[in-house]
């Protein structure tokens, strides 16, 4: 059964269709490549999926039941997990601060709560250790490179048991050696079991740790189809329109 | 691999010693305590127990205030309106007790003008997204003139039935010859200390004032949290007011004019950044003291009154310079 499935997903604001008619569905532990040009909806799909849009039509469900979502929040407590472009981090707090930013751990009972610094720094060295990034939790995010940043972004999408993972533009501004942190960590979220949508612009990331690729064009879906099965060339065809559908 | 990952995650990046030093907070601490020491030597009347039990006294009540600033200003954010606030909150207190009513009912009505200011401005803030610095700017101005209409701009120094008991609040020793407002202070820094290390609300506050946007997308309660702030705000500020009309016996409208300027200086000079997500309770404490003991030595060295603030613009500039050096070096 499909983790999450989309049915003839539209979505328009006033006269613009800004997605049309998409249909997709995710398996666990797969990992999609979302590809196509500025304004080619992706955005929007993805908007749809954490819960910031709702769609025109068309019905989501996941694990069989259907999602209907109001809120970004929601998205998660349904195991959806977002890693945004700008990664959401706050430089002046901690890594581990960060990873549990809105799900702090406490200790105590009544009004003696008080954070739990230990076990937070605990369970974030673990998730690190895991995804196999030298990032130290008690440390600063505003001293840490583009890498670990990325790596405290993900450990996020790992507190919870996630099923689907959303990737915005990951690999966007960072260097060569980071990029491929990035796919590793990937990797290590698609081995745990968990979905991830991987949106980007680079080609080679996305043959790279994809199973599969998705191409958009002008709001509609014009391509779904195995790695192994296509190339670069046609790829960059079907976002820039020069092969029409597959 | 997996042993040096594992010694890699482990390590802390500096040992306490080294985020002491690094600290502004601590360099500011350190200036005090040789200023005193200085004073101390150069001067015979600084360090007699009536002037320092001045000093104490003088210097809580910015620094009452400046606590809930540093709250603010962690969020990013500016509180203009307090120096007024603190005047409306003693007057509403002044007029009500002069009324007959009891102690309670006057600090109950203070207290409640105080969160009434507060929230107004955090809603205006958070949810109609005023800038921070203009909605505080406006009610700088309306507090102070509420506090003319309550009081008619008259003197009050008459506080009905409770008027002893007002008075000993304010400006009593009740505990070993400490001023009763140091005792007030000591208990609301540790107390603010407290929430900003160990509680979800503080480590929000930081969140929000380091990237509002994150903190917003992992579900942190941004707007409510915002309100919060500014309501404790105005509450400091109603705090001191009272504590102060205890020890004053009297209620001008006037009082608190341009405390502001001070109760801003202090948290900056205490380690705040205007630019959010930076600032510490203990730090508020010590950038107010500072701010006392320059003012306070300059009367005893025989330093014309008028250089007061030259001295404390200046140590506010000091203090956040050696700040901007250090970025500086790390960013190199």
């Amino acid at each position: 059964m499909a983790v999450l499935e989309l049915a003839n997903i539209s979505k328009h604001f006033g006269a613009i269709q800004a997605v049309n008619d998409v249909s997709i569905s995710l398996q666990a532990g797969e990992v999609v490549g979302l590809m196509g040009d500025n304004g080619a909806g992706k955005s929007t799909l993805v908007k749809m999926i954490a819960g910031n849009y709702r769609p025109s039509h068309g019905t989501m469900r996941m694990n069989g039941g259907e999602l209907v979502m109001h809120r970004p929040i929601e998205a998660r407590q349904h195991g959806i997990e977002i890693v945004y472009q700008d990664l959401a981090l706050c430089d002046n707090l901690t890594a581990a601060a960060n990873v549990f930013l809105g799900r702090e751990l406490h200790r105590g009972v009544g009004p003696l709560r008080v954070l739990d610094y230990k076990s937070m720094y605990r369970r974030a060295g673990e998730i690190f250790k895991e995804l196999k990034s030298e990032t130290r939790p008690r440390d600063l995010v505003k001293q840490m490179s583009g890498g670990q940043r990325q790596a405290v972004a993900i450990a996020r999408t790992m507190l919870s048991e996630a099923k689907i993972v959303l990737m915005d533009e990951p690999t966007a501004a960072i260097s060569v050696r980071q990029v491929a942190e990035v796919l590793n960590l990937i990797r290590h979220l698609r081995d745990r079991g968990i979905a991830v949508i991987l949106i980007s612009h680079r080609m080679p990331d996305v043959f790279d740790v994809a199973d599969r690729v998705i191409v958009m064009r002008r709001g509609r879906k014009v391509a779904d189809k195995a790695i192994a099965t296509s190339s670069p060339e046609e790829v960059t065809g079907l976002i820039t329109g020069a092969i029409e559908q597959v | 691999m997996a042993i040096t990952l594992d010694r890699a995650i482990g390590q802390r990046q500096q040992g306490w010693v080294t985020s002491v030093l690094s600290s502004q907070t601590f360099w500011v601490l350190i200036a005090v305590i040789l200023a005193c020491l200085f004073l101390s030597v150069a001067t015979d009347t600084f360090a007699t127990s009536k002037n320092l039990y001045n000093i104490t006294r003088n210097f809580t009540f910015v620094a009452i205030i400046a606590l809930g600033m540093t709250l603010v200003i962690i969020t990013g954010g500016i509180d203009l309106s307090v120096g007024s606030v603190l005047c409306l909150c003693s007057m509403v207190l002044a007029v009500v007790m002069n009324a007959g009513y009891s102690i309670e009912v006057g600090i109950a009505a203070s207290v409640g003008t105080a969160l009434v200011i507060g929230a107004f401005n955090g809603v205006m803030i958070a949810y109609l997204g005023f800038p921070p610095f203009v909605i505080t700017l406006g009610m700088l101005s309306i507090a102070r003139s509420l506090a003319m209409v309550a009081s008619n701009n008259t003197v009050v120094f008459q506080f009905g039935p409770d008027h002893d008991t007002l008075l000993a609040l304010g400006g009593g020793a009740w505990f070993f010859g400490i001023a009763n407002p140091v005792i007030y202070m000591i208990v609301l820094a540790l107390l603010t200390g407290f929430v900003l290390r160990w509680t979800k609300f503080g480590r929000y506050v930081f969140a929000i004032g380091g990237n509002e946007h994150a903190a917003t997308l992992t579900g942190v309660p941004v707007r409510r949290i915002k309100v919060a702030v500014y309501m404790i705000s105005a509450l400091s500020a109603g705090v001191a007011g009272i504590i102060q009309t205890g020890w004053l016996g009297a209620v001008t409208t006037n009082i608190g004019a341009g405390m502001e300027l001070q109760v801003i200086a202090a948290a900056v000079i205490g380690g705040a950044n205007l630019a959010g997500g930076v600032g510490t309770a203990s730090g508020a404490l010590i950038g107010a003291a500072l701010i006392e003991v320059i003012r306070n030595s300059l009367g005893l060295l025989g330093i014309n009154a008028f250089w007061q603030g030259t001295f404390i613009g200046g140590a506010t500039v000091l203090a956040v310079l050696f700040d901007r050096i250090r970025s500086f070096r790390q960013s190199e």
